[in-house]
């Protein structure tokens, strides 16, 4: 898992049915200085979070765990909330 | 999942037999400003995607997860067609 921005949201009408109802959006990853590193990428929410958030997301075949009832082809999903940028302890 | 463009198609006609009747696009991966980066990736279609249409683009294992391609040999699936990126924070 890594830590991550939501820096945007992204829109796609047109998808795969088993992507029906869930929301997408841009998550930059961050490093323990909470410093950009590597390219933005699009992550499944499973927590509600919103745009400018501190999250973590895993990747893999684990970002599908949290619609384990459902197959949800997703890499890249967002599976909590960083209570502020001052809980992350370095 | 990454952001993506479609360059092409490919067309096989010798392929393991789970892949019949799927549809193999060519994507090159995108930021979210939509400038090109290097390098593309073969990807089964499960939207009807169209050429230079920008994708979302599921990588790895989760990719088989999309609705039409149980236990299909695939690592990167087309999941949808985007409509809008929307960026609030560089």
């Amino acid at each position: 898992m890594q830590l991550a921005r939501v820096i945007g949201t992204v829109v796609a009408t047109v998808k795969n049915d088993s992507l029906e109802g869930r929301k997408l959006l841009i998550v930059q990853t961050l490093d323990k200085n909470l410093q950009s590193i590597g390219k933005p990428m699009v992550a499944v929410d499973a927590v509600g979070a919103g745009v400018g958030e501190l999250v973590f997301w895993c990747r893999g075949k684990e970002a599908s765990f949290p619609f384990k009832r459902e197959d949800t082809p997703t890499d890249c999903t967002i599976v909590g909330i960083v209570d502020s940028d001052n809980h992350v302890t370095r | 999942m990454i952001i993506a463009r479609i360059l092409g198609t490919v067309v096989s006609t010798q392929k393991d037999e789970r892949l019949h009747g799927k549809k193999l696009m060519i994507v090159r991966p995108i930021n979210v400003d939509g400038s090109d980066t290097t390098g593309y990736v073969v990807a089964v279609d499960t939207v009807g995607a169209g050429f230079h249409e920008r994708v979302l683009v599921v990588a790895g294992s989760s990719a088989r997860l999309a609705q039409g391609l149980k236990d299909t040999p695939v690592d990167a699936a087309i999941v949808g067609v985007i409509d809008t990126v929307d960026v609030t924070t560089p």
